[in-house]
This record gives structure tokens, sequence and C-alpha cells, in this order.
């Protein structure tokens, strides 16, 4: 009898935490790739409207023009007027052509015929911004947009 | 003396410096979600030809600078919207749609090939409104689209669709790329956008 209860007597062994720090990498691995830091710094409000009705915009082959009233921080500076940013800086309407030129010329040769222009348009803004917007797109012949969203719809049905 | 064996490094503290890591990670991961509404622009054109579309093929949508929405000639709520395009878009009015499934009320759109969306929008519309309305028209093809292929196909033209573009797509995927063309020349997306007006 004694043989067995030699081994109960103890306390509860340790749990073994040795893999602990292979699962934890495991993790972090898996956030550093999917991760990708923010690259443009927002000059303007971005709250986007709300679709469901939505495509995916391919990557590689997109430039981004965002619009909408100055952020909080820069309102001073720059008043509420609904305002055009490309890369890292606000752009005139008129500019807007080397802008997007400029923003073109860093996409890959092969993609830049293909270029899609993405719009990350503030939901307070004016259409007739937009509408300037897309008139120089014509002019600049990049004719296919998408409009992005966020995900939701807020009309019910 | 013999005996030289490296003392071994203390890895206690590796899962914090893990984890420490691991949360700043967590915190600055925007997992990109860009998705939107696709729309090709017409192309820049000096002179217009000039077009005989008769009025009752022409859906005129406008959205004036208070938001409001005219659709059809009547005011409408946003949430009607959809339902208004469907019955339009889906009318049938000459006959010669079989798919068609509307009223076939002649003062409505001939039939799905001819029917045009247009949008109108002030200069003073807001950008939400705007994606609404875009937004809720779309809807309205893709309802009927989705009709169609499932009743042809057996399976829904959004999900193919989006299961195409996202990879996830088993089987062929040329055949069904065929059966996504065939479903979208019978409700042909036809969204017109008419210039803002600069409001008085």
């Amino acid at each position: 009898m004694s043989k067995f209860n030699k081994k109960k007597g103890g306390e509860l062994p340790a749990v073994n935490t040795a893999s602990l720090p292979d699962i934890v990498f495991m993790l972090l691995f898996f956030f550093m790739v999917v991760t990708v830091l923010r690259k443009d710094n927002m000059l303007v409000q971005q709250k986007l409207p709300k679709a469901d009705q939505v495509e995916k915009l391919k990557k590689d082959r997109s430039v981004f023009i965002y619009a909408g009233k100055p952020s909080s921080r820069y309102k001073e500076k720059f008043g509420t007027e609904g305002k055009i940013q490309i890369g890292d800086k606000y752009t005139d309407i008129n500019s807007l052509e080397f802008a997007l030129s400029e923003a073109r010329s860093k996409l890959i040769p092969e993609l830049q015929g293909k270029v899609v222009v993405g719009l990350k348009v503030d939901e307070d803004t004016n259409v007739g911004l937009l509408q300037d917007v897309k008139e120089k797109l014509r002019d600049l012949n990049m004719v296919k947009i998408i409009y992005i969203t966020a995900p939701g719809n807020d009309v019910q049905q | 003396m013999g005996r030289r064996a490296t003392p071994e490094v203390n890895a206690g503290s590796m899962a914090d410096i893990a984890f420490l890591l691991l949360i700043f990670f967590l915190v600055t991961t925007t997992i990109e979600k860009d998705k939107g509404i696709a729309r090709q622009l017409p192309p820049k054109q000096d002179e217009q030809p000039p077009v005989d579309i008769k009025e009752k093929n022409i859906f005129v949508v406008t959205v004036n600078k208070e938001d409001q929405i005219l659709a059809d000639n009547e005011l409408m709520d946003i949430q009607d919207i959809r339902q208004a395009a469907i019955s339009f878009l889906d009318n049938g009015g000459d006959g010669s749609c079989a798919y068609c499934k509307g009223e076939k009320d002649l003062t409505s759109s001939d039939n799905p090939e001819k029917a045009i969306i247009t949008v109108k929008s002030d200069r003073e519309t807001s950008y939400k409104t705007y994606i609404q309305v875009q937004n809720e028209l779309v809807a309205a093809y893709n309802f009927l689209r989705d009709r169609e292929s499932e009743r042809l196909f057996g399976f829904k033209f959004t999900k193919v669709k989006s299961a195409i573009a996202t990879g996830d797509f088993k089987g062929n995927e040329e055949k069904a790329q065929l059966k996504l063309k065939e479903i979208q020349a019978l409700f042909p997306m036809k969204l017109s956008e008419a210039e803002a007006k600069k409001s008085q």
C-alpha cells in the first residue's frame, strides 16, 4: 500500500509552461505578417458611409484619393471646407492631375494602365467636391473608380 | 575542472517579451478591409451622339441639397428606392422579356435591356445620401440578378461573384464566369449619372 501512497502525498505539479513562448511567438508572427502599418497620415476626416452591395478592391493597382473636412487638429489652420488629400498632403483640385500621375507612377508598370482610383470620402462631404474630382479623373482617363465604404447599411428595409 | 557545461540561459522571461510584442502588434493592426461600390466613369467626349431614349425607359432619381429624394417624380424615402427600382427594371412593358415578373405596365420600362437609371444630385447633397442611393440601386440589380441565376443555374449571382473575387470558388471558374456574364446580360447595369447641378 505504501507504494501507492507515496506519490499522492505531494502538491499538484506545476503546469509546464515551456511551450508557452512558442505559442505566443506563433501568434506574434501571425500579427506581424498581417499588420499593415498605415501609410498615409490622415489630414482629413474619414468617416466612410456604409454600404453592403460592395466589391473588393484590388490593392496592387489602386491609388487613393481622400476627401473630407480637415481633421480636428488641422481645423484651425485649414478651416472646415472639404479638402482633397493625396498621399501625405492636401491637394488643390487644379494640381490633382500632377498628384495623381505621381501616385500612379509608384505602381508597377504592368498595372499602370489598369489603375483603379479608390475614393475615400467622408460622409459629410458635398457631392460637388466629388463631382470635381470625377471630372478631373475623366480628363486623365482614369475612369475606373471605386467608392470605398464601411460595411453595414443604415437603410431599414 | 573538467566539466565546462555552459549554464543554461533562463528563458522564463521569453514569454513576457513575446507577449509584449504580441500586444503591440495586436493594437496596431488594422486588418485592411477596403471594399466599395465600383463604377466606371464615362470617357471624355467632346460631342455626345444624340440618343433617342423614350422617357418611360428612364428612371430618374434626383437628390436635392436637403437630401430629399425624388424618384420617378415621386417624393420617396430611401427605404423605398430599392423596390421602386426593382419594379421599374423588372417591368417588361413590351412583352419581349420572358423572364420579367413585373406588372407589364405600359407607362414604365419596355425591357431591362432598355431600362436606364439616372441619378441626379445637387452639388450640396451629402455624400452619405449619395452613397446610400447608389447602394440601393446596385442592390436592386443584384436582387434581380440573384433571382435569375437561382432560376437558371441554382446559385446566387452575388455569392459566386464574390467567391471568385476572393479566390474561394470551388469548381470550374471559367464556366462560372460565362454564366455570370449571361446573367449580367439579362439585367445589364445601366446606371448613368447626370452632372451635379449648382444649387440656387
